[in-house]
């Protein structure tokens, strides 16, 4: 029987590829949404959506809530600096209450990886993961799914090559088990003190040298590179950075026509990928915001729900 | 498709097409002429009933009448009563419906909750001139102020009974039947 059979949605790693399947196809009529002139739907009505986000994000926080209001849910902004949690308030007794005034799904951003988990066992709430520490990013993973799937047709089969700090990225993780479960040849390239242990286990590509890992790609995923990594002396200069791993025109010319080229922004314009690149032809980097607002109306659907295929009405 | 003892067969193949048919020549008589029309079917069943509308006024009208494809899922009224919610599907009209006169299209009439959710869903995509309704199958327990302008076959049935279209785009057999719920 289809559906997503979970109270929450913590990370791609336990979702079946089924489920990701499920969540991809929910996506596409809401992604309808944009071409119209009305941009609203009844169909959360009712519900309330939280937001609780305990590091700065604009793109995700927004993405949540437009995707929340679009389905006429009610959309609550929380972040850490007007809450209680500066006031010496648990973080589980902040989640108890947010839930106690009447959220139905609570959407969480945590600097800790595992917070996101500890709050779903201790609420009766739907819990959405919008990214924890440097474990997972379900959503930037998912709505990064939707977008190759759109513009490739497919997901099985294809070479997809990430780019960048693989260590810290919790991008990356996320996209390496929702590629790999769809039957992806996942690619990782990026400075050897950026590259944790182990990826080969799960049955990616290892690569140090990135022309070597964009040979054959038919999509790229830059990582954003957080510029405070130099400081503490995992990579030598931006420029070096910028010169090994950045993706520009020259490297992008050796890429496919068909090519596909995304980032899950903000980009650091210059350092990890120029801006002649960004704004290729082949690069889908603004229409991954848009598939973001889709992806999230599907799982606030899907978790205040299922997904099943019968007919009430009649 | 779950189907309980067969009570009655109410069509079989040749009466749906001579319902069809009928329906077929009432929207080109009732609209005078298919002009500024589009034939909306709406999911599953209502959709190859559009179509097969389309082709019968396309021949005996020489036009081609556009067919879109309602998904009403995201408007049901039942979405908090039920444990799990249903798969969506997409919705593809082709052309902006302002100014349009929109014959919804689906199986069976019952409660008249499909139609309400596919009013609002339409209202959503633009202003229709004129929203019609045609059905295959009229079996009467409106819950709703609603009516359909053209109907294949008025169905006299008990709530203990279940009217189950059945056309060979979608189902092995093409028959419209009456069975006991389970």
């Amino acid at each position: 029987m289809p559906g997503l059979h979970r109270k929450d949605l913590l990370g791609l790693k336990d979702l079946t590829a089924e489920e990701i399947t499920l969540i991809l196809d929910t996506a596409e009529p809401c992604r309808e949404i944009f071409a119209r002139e009305l941009r609203k739907m009844p169909t959360l009505r009712g519900k309330t959506v939280v937001t609780l986000f305990f590091e700065p994000s604009t793109r995700t926080r927004t993405s949540f809530e437009v995707a929340a209001k679009w389905m006429s849910a009610d959309a609550i902004n929380i972040t850490v600096a007007t809450s209680s949690v500066v006031k010496g308030e648990s973080f589980v007794d902040t989640a108890k209450t947010i839930e106690a005034v009447g959220a139905d799904v609570i959407i969480i951003r945590h600097a800790m990886a595992g917070a996101p988990a500890l709050l779903a066992k201790s609420v009766k709430a739907a819990v959405i993961n919008a990214g924890d520490g440097a474990h997972e990013h379900p959503t930037q993973a998912l709505l990064d799914l939707y977008s190759i799937r759109r513009h490739k047709g497919r997901i099985a089969g294809l070479n997809v090559t990430i780019v960048g700090d693989i260590l810290h990225s919790r991008v990356a993780k996320s996209n390496i088990w929702g590629l790999t479960k769809l039957g992806a040849h996942v690619t990782v390239v990026g400075p050897p003190t950026l590259m944790p242990p182990g990826l080969e286990e799960l049955g990616v590509r290892v690569c140090y040298n990135l022309d070597e890992a964009l040979e054959g790609a038919d999509v790229v995923n830059v990582l954003r590179i957080q510029l405070e990594r130099q400081k503490k002396g995992l990579f030598p200069s931006i420029k070096e950075y910028s010169r090994l791993y950045g993706i520009n025109k020259a490297r992008l010319d050796r890429l496919a026509p068909d090519a596909l080229l995304m980032h899950p922004g903000p980009a650091n314009l210059g350092v990890e990928i120029t801006e002649e690149a960004a704004e290729d032809p082949r690069s889908v980097i603004v229409d991954q915001v848009s598939n973001g607002v889709a992806v999230r109306m599907a799982l606030l659907y899907l978790l205040t729900g299922g997904g099943r295929e019968d007919g009430l009405l009649h | 498709m779950v189907m309980g003892e067969i009570k009655a067969l109410v069509l079989d193949e040749d009466g749906i097409r001579r319902a069809l048919y009928r329906l077929s020549h009432e929207i080109a008589e009732r609209n005078k002429g298919v002009e500024n029309l589009i034939l909306v079917g709406i999911r599953t069943r209502g959709v190859p009933l559009a179509r097969r509308l389309a082709e019968m006024i396309r021949q005996h009208e020489n036009i081609e009448v556009p067919v879109g494809v309602l998904d009403i899922t995201f408007y049901r009224d039942d979405l908090s009563l039920i444990a799990s919610q249903p798969v969506v599907h997409k919705t593809e009209i082709p052309m902006n419906i302002t100014g349009k006169t929109i014959v919804l299209v689906d199986d069976v009439l019952f409660t008249g909750r499909t139609v309400r959710a596919a009013l609002d869903a339409l209202m959503d995509l633009g202003r229709p001139k004129m929203i019609q309704l045609a059905v295959l199958a009229d079996r009467g327990h409106r819950e709703l102020p609603i009516r359909a302008d053209y109907v294949g076959k008025n169905i006299p049935t008990s709530l203990r009974e279940v009217v189950h279209v059945q056309l060979r785009e979608t189902d092995p057999e093409e028959r419209v039947v009456i069975v006991e719920r389970e």
